[in-house]
């Protein structure tokens, strides 16, 4: 569904989108009226796509109903997740494909104006979008008097800087109104107090190009997919030791070892699976034994004692180094901290080099007690979740692969090291 | 809230096992102070916004998932918080673990140490031993223009610092730069503080030795200073603040918080200037006797003298005050007046102005006034009338030749010649330093500074405010309320009073202004004078 037109420069273009059936989503929203709308949303189950899975038709009737003041629907395209890269390719390969998700939501929300914060390393996705809203604003699909319904909808493209925390939802609010990209305190909620005081709704790219499809064909249609609690498709970012990594559209519940085994033709030279991280970087490492019974969907991940996060599956195999991975990872999290709380801001750089000193084979037994107690100190004690991000895979990692931590430590052995 | 209305205006909530009752709005955080409890705080400043980073205020809240900021979580009723249960405490140990990760100790060269926040909280609940075993980040000393100086590695990030020229200042010098363990304050490249009137507040709110004042550096460790509640003396505002003095020197003034005149802040202005305080070469003893003739006496004979020469006085009488002397000072010079045989025919007072009112924009109330002295309004009030130049020269023409008798009290008459007084039928010179002046003089009678005694002005807001005695006067200089109020007391046959608060009571009872008033009500956080007589 999302994916369908992936690598068809046709569907680039307004004339191609609308070949698939395009801008009918849009078109029977503002039929059906706002409120039809959520419904159908909440009616589909569909759930955000940028981590966290809170349900999208439930957080678009947290908008006030009667309001004086201006309502902005944020699209989130600032895609920086370790091993994410789903959004790019919707955004490159469909791009009306986006505007129509942000067209039906901002309908539902009743937001004249949207913006789509990008990521300021997309340059080629944002040449696309750029050029496809062009378009749509010259075949009257944005803008004033939208397919000739009377409501306006602009769309603004505002590209970041390069910041890992500009793509949490609040810290995007600051870079977009020109502060410093530091998340804010909750609450107010962002349907409170969003984006420049106003009530405003943040969506990740996947979850609005799911809703135009789904304000095209209902909610009930959406939910041939999927599983009760996690309805739809997914695209899923495989990356890592697999002989074919790339994006795959399936439906949730998609059973993990198929989706490495077969669909990427397993893990290259024969090697075994060692670990899979299957939310991208933020979420707990999943051992071998974790993978075997997985399936894809929040529930199913989650019951493997970990997350699905934005589904981008990072596979590794018996050659992988998890000290240095955690550590890399590590760095990635110190690096991008936005330095607002102090466990984070520390507790980052700390738990970093305290790994690196391990890598370098000058670690100590009582390192990894330190680091789990650190990580437990930058778990749920911050304003955003980026350093229980970071503890998430540290703790985990050293639960589950504490050998190869002892064996660097003890006998400055690096496991996997080719 | 605009449905405060149908809510009850306070709440009741449990806090450590104690029931509390608060206005509704009221933070945790405050909540839990009102009753003795201190929950550490960096980031949260009374004065300034909340922005709930610093995560060491976190408490428990029964049914709350995580631990919440008590600084933005306000009480409800029914709330059961504890500030010191093991999670909170543990979480505490944790973040002050992490602000020692990169933090220098090296308290034994930090000014801050002894009043520091982070060496309160890590003694009180700090691990025994640190962990870190890492080499430390390393920023350097940078100096941010004016009088401060930041030393990075001591930072703990709450940026109070930047957040008061934000908000308060309202004059955005200081930021953030860089991100996670790398950021750091900062100044816009070359535009630091320099020639900001109210940068030197960000030290006093910096909860660490980060931000450190260069005049104070070194000078003096923390627990040396003793602290004297005062009232800032360089300009007619009158804030609050505390004298900090060691070795019979004060070494700095700090902001003293009153909402009603100057908040948490003073303006740097007055801040610098207190050198004046500690000048050497003070007049002593008394003396008696014109010119070459002028000899030491002490108190008794010289007031015996005086009393003699003022009960026989020819002439009319000219009092020259000084808005840097005290109610009661001038109270009793203007007494002294009236009980003379002849007419007070000019009572004034110079003093210097500033061509402009500096206002801070985030805390209206507070402006470096125009009259850079603490009593102009007192003195007006007291019926001093304000003569010479801004510079607070001149207009002494006629007093200085006149026939008659002339008091001069706290003027050090720095502008005028030898001549001075010459054809005074008597010259009473009251003051801290001799001068050329004085020279004609037939009594130098040497009284303290306002530092040096207690006290009350008036400033400009009509607000009564009391100071107190931070240093001892040298040998033997007198308040200036107790040797014109023995003089009085001695013309009217009365008891001398005994202390400043019963000169103040006389002053009181002579001066419609001050009716109603007690020392006790003025208290330490001042009071309004009877606004019709302030400004009828």
């Amino acid at each position: 569904m999302l994916s369908e037109c992936f690598g068809d420069p046709q569907a680039r273009t307004v004339a191609g989108w609308k070949a698939v059936g395009g801008y009918e989503g849009i078109a029977r929203a503002l039929e059906i009226g706002r409120e039809a709308t959520i419904d159908d949303v909440k009616a589909s189950g569909l759930r955000g796509r940028g981590g966290a899975g809170f349900p999208t038709g439930l957080k678009w009737s947290f908008m006030p109903k009667t309001s004086a003041r201006p309502h902005y629907l944020l699209c989130n395209a600032d895609e920086s997740e370790p091993g994410t890269f789903k959004d790019r390719e919707i955004i490159r390969w469909t791009p009306h494909q986006l505007i129509e998700g942000c067209l039906v939501g901002s309908w539902a929300i009743g937001a004249s104006h949207c913006y789509i914060y990008l990521r300021g390393e997309f340059f080629e996705s944002t040449n696309v979008l750029a050029r496809a809203l062009e378009e749509a604003y010259a075949e009257g699909l944005v803008g004033k008097d939208i397919l000739g319904s009377g409501v306006d909808i602009d769309i603004t493209l505002h590209v970041g800087a390069g910041a890992y925390i500009c793509g949490e939802e609040t810290g995007l609010m600051n870079s977009l109104e020109g502060r410093r990209g530091e998340p804010r305190i909750k609450p107010p909620f962002p349907a409170a107090v969003g984006a420049f005081g106003m009530p405003s709704t943040i969506n990740n790219v996947e979850t609005l190009a799911a809703a135009a499809h789904i304000a095209r064909h209902g909610g009930e249609w959406y939910r041939q997919w999927g599983t009760e609690k996690s309805p739809g498709t997914k695209l899923f970012c495989v990356s890592g030791h697999v002989n074919k990594p790339g994006n795959y559209e399936f439906p949730l519940g998609f059973p993990l070892m198929e989706l490495i085994e077969d669909v990427c033709g397993g893990i290259p030279g024969g090697h075994a699976l060692k670990a899979v991280i299957p939310g991208g970087s933020s979420v707990p490492i999943m051992d071998a034994e974790d993978c075997r019974a997985c399936t894809l969907c929040y529930e199913g991940v989650e019951a493997a004692g970990s997350m699905l996060g934005c589904a981008s599956v990072i596979v590794m195999d018996e050659t992988s180094d998890i000290v240095k991975q955690v550590r890399r990872m590590a760095h990635f999290y110190a690096h991008e901290s936005c330095g607002q709380c102090t466990p984070c801001r520390e507790g980052t750089t700390w738990a970093t080099r305290i790994l690196q000193r391990i890598e370098d084979g000058r670690g100590t037994e009582d390192d990894l007690d330190t680091l789990v107690e650190i990580s437990e100190q930058m778990t749920g004690t911050t304003i955003c979740v980026l350093s229980d991000s970071l503890a998430m895979p540290i703790i985990s990692s050293i639960e589950k692969f504490r050998e190869d931590y002892l064996a660097l430590i003890r006998r400055g052995e690096r496991v996997g090291a080719a | 809230m605009a449905d405060n209305g149908r809510k009850a205006e306070t709440v009741t909530l449990t806090i450590d096992g104690q029931e509390v009752t608060v206005p509704r709005g009221t933070s945790l955080l405050h909540a839990a102070e009102s009753m003795g409890t201190e929950v550490p705080h960096y980031c949260y400043h009374p004065g300034l916004s909340a922005p709930a980073q610093c995560r060491i205020c976190l408490v428990e809240v029964e049914g709350a998932p995580k631990l919440q900021p008590s600084c933005v979580t306000m009480a409800a009723d029914g709330q059961v918080v504890h500030t010191d249960s093991t999670a909170a405490k543990r979480m505490r140990q944790g973040v002050l673990e992490f602000y020692l990760v990169n933090h220098p100790l090296d308290c034994p060269i930090c000014d801050m140490s002894g009043e520091c926040k982070l060496q309160d909280y890590v003694f009180d609940e700090g691990r025994e031993q640190g962990r870190g075993r890492e080499p430390k980040r390393i920023f350097g000393r940078d100096d941010f223009g004016g009088d401060v100086l930041y030393y990075g590695d001591r930072c703990v990030m709450c940026t109070r610092c930047v957040r008061f020229m934000d908000e308060v200042a309202r004059d955005s010098r200081l930021t953030v730069v860089e991100r996670g363990s790398r950021a750091v304050i900062d100044t816009f490249f070359d535009r630091g503080l320099e020639g900001a009137a109210f940068a030197g507040n960000v030290v006093d709110i910096c909860p660490v030795g980060a931000l450190v004042s260069k005049d104070f550096l070194h000078k003096a460790r923390a627990w040396d200073l003793d602290h004297t509640p005062s009232i800032c003396p360089n300009c007619s505002h009158g804030c609050n603040i505390e004298l900090h003095t060691r070795d019979n020197l004060v070494q700095r003034l700090k902001p003293r918080e009153n909402q009603e005149v100057n908040g948490h802040w003073m303006c740097d202005y007055g801040r610098a200037n207190y050198e004046w305080m500690n000048r050497p070469g003070r007049l002593e003893a008394p003396s008696v006797g014109r010119g070459s003739d002028r000899r030491a006496a002490d108190w008794r004979e010289a007031l015996e003298l005086l009393f003699g020469r003022l009960s026989a006085a020819e002439g009319d009488v000219a009092l020259v005050g000084s808005a840097g002397c005290s109610n009661e000072a001038l109270a009793a010079l203007a007494a002294l007046g009236d009980e003379m045989p002849g007419r007070v025919a000019q009572s004034v007072f110079r003093s210097p102005r500033a061509p402009d009112e500096v206002p801070l924009p985030g805390f209206p109330l507070l402006v470096r006034r125009r009259d850079l002295v603490p009593n102009a309004d007192g003195a007006a009030l007291l019926g001093f009338e304000r003569a010479g130049s801004d510079d607070g020269e001149g207009g002494l023409e006629e007093v200085a030749e006149y026939g008659g008798v002339v008091i001069v009290l706290g003027d050090e008459l720095a502008d005028q010649g030898e001549d001075f007084g010459a054809n005074n039928s008597l010259f009473v010179y009251l003051g801290t330093f001799d001068s050329a002046a004085a020279a004609n003089a037939d009594f130098v009678l040497p009284i303290t500074t306002f530092a040096e005694e207690e006290g009350s002005f008036v400033n400009a807001q009509g607000r009564v405010q009391r100071f107190q005695q931070g240093l001892r006067p040298p040998d033997s200089a007198r308040p200036a309320w107790l040797v014109l109020g023995a003089l009085v007391a001695a013309l009217r046959g009365e008891e001398t009073p005994g202390s400043a608060p019963e000169a103040f009571a006389r002053l009181a009872a002579a001066h419609p202004a001050f009716e109603g008033l007690t020392w006790e009500a003025v208290g330490d956080r001042g009071a309004a004078l009877v606004a019709e007589a302030v400004h009828g």
